[in-house]
């Protein structure tokens, strides 16, 4: 067993990472926008495992719990912005929102 | 452990499929809690049990139970944003074409890299994990918990129930201290 070559573990955190964008990119509703950045925090979060254990060093291990509390902070303030929202404009479209100037 | 790290990465690239595809909103979430649980098999399967176990604690038992409360908080409909030119191919070619050029690129990164590391499952501990972040990486912990205090303050301001018997127009009044 010569264990796993590291070239296919970024690409796995490649491939979710692009599908958090294109989702991103996809989707109007604020709902899935925030889910599309989860996931490319998380695919972010596996590219520094991935780094981590291929060196063998903690480092990346440490990064990656800063990055779950960036994404904990991320995702209780969209929330709450995104209640906000809904509490406005009865509806989860960000094309709603587009109209505020200033 | 190869078997494991292919099959869970399988898992949770059809699961974000899933969530970025799906039209109901409890369905997209829960389609995200089998990724973020299949990402966390690929992290044991690499030998990091600790960021496992915290994918699991933090990511999918804490935070997307927050987004499951919300849904179910602003009780969604599945149509929300069932518009039909949503369907319409000129909606999403464009947006899965440029997704689809940053893969391309990003794999021929990786591939033409030339960095032949293999990864072998040697265990990293938490006690390795600890002595890192509270060692050097001090400053860094006591930023995060400045960061995660902001979060706090902002989703407590924002968050709050406005009063339901005034219109949005006449909102702005005097609304300092009115929260009931």
């Amino acid at each position: 067993m010569n264990g796993i070559p590291m070239e296919h573990g970024l690409m796995l955190a490649a491939i979710l990472f692009t599908l958090g964008l294109a989702g991103l990119m996809l989707r109007r509703s604020m709902l899935f926008v925030l889910m599309s950045l989860e996931i490319m925090l998380n695919a972010t979060g596996l590219a520094f495992i991935v780094g981590s254990t291929a060196w063998n060093q903690p480092d990346g291990q440490a990064m990656f719990l800063l990055v779950i509390t960036l994404a904990a902070a991320e995702a209780s303030v969209g929330l709450a912005l995104m209640i906000q929202l809904y509490q406005r404009f009865h509806s989860l479209k960000l094309d709603n929102v587009s109209r505020m100037r200033g | 452990m190869e078997l494991a790290f292919y099959l869970s990465g399988l898992v949770a690239v059809l699961a974000t499929v899933g969530v970025i595809t799906g039209t109901s909103p409890v369905h997209s979430v829960v389609y995200l809690i089998v990724s973020l649980i299949a990402v966390a098999l690929v992290f044991f399967a690499l030998g990091a049990p600790f960021a496992g176990a915290l994918e699991i604690i933090i990511y999918a038992g804490a935070i997307m139970v927050l987004f499951v409360f919300v849904v179910m908080m602003l009780n969604l409909r599945a149509d929300e944003e069932r518009s039909p030119l949503w369907r319409q191919p000129i909606y999403w070619v464009g947006p899965s074409l440029l997704a689809l050029a940053l893969l391309a690129a990003l794999v021929a990164l990786i591939a033409s890299g030339g960095v032949e590391k293999a990864i072998d499952g040697e265990l990293i501990t938490a006690r390795g994990i600890g002595l890192t972040l509270f060692g050097p990486w001090l400053m860094v912990v006591e930023l995060s918990a400045l960061l995660l205090l902001a979060a706090l303050v902002t989703a407590s301001h924002v968050g709050r129930r406005n009063d339901p018997g005034h219109s949005p127009a006449s909102r702005h009044a005097p609304d300092r201290g009115d929260t009931p």
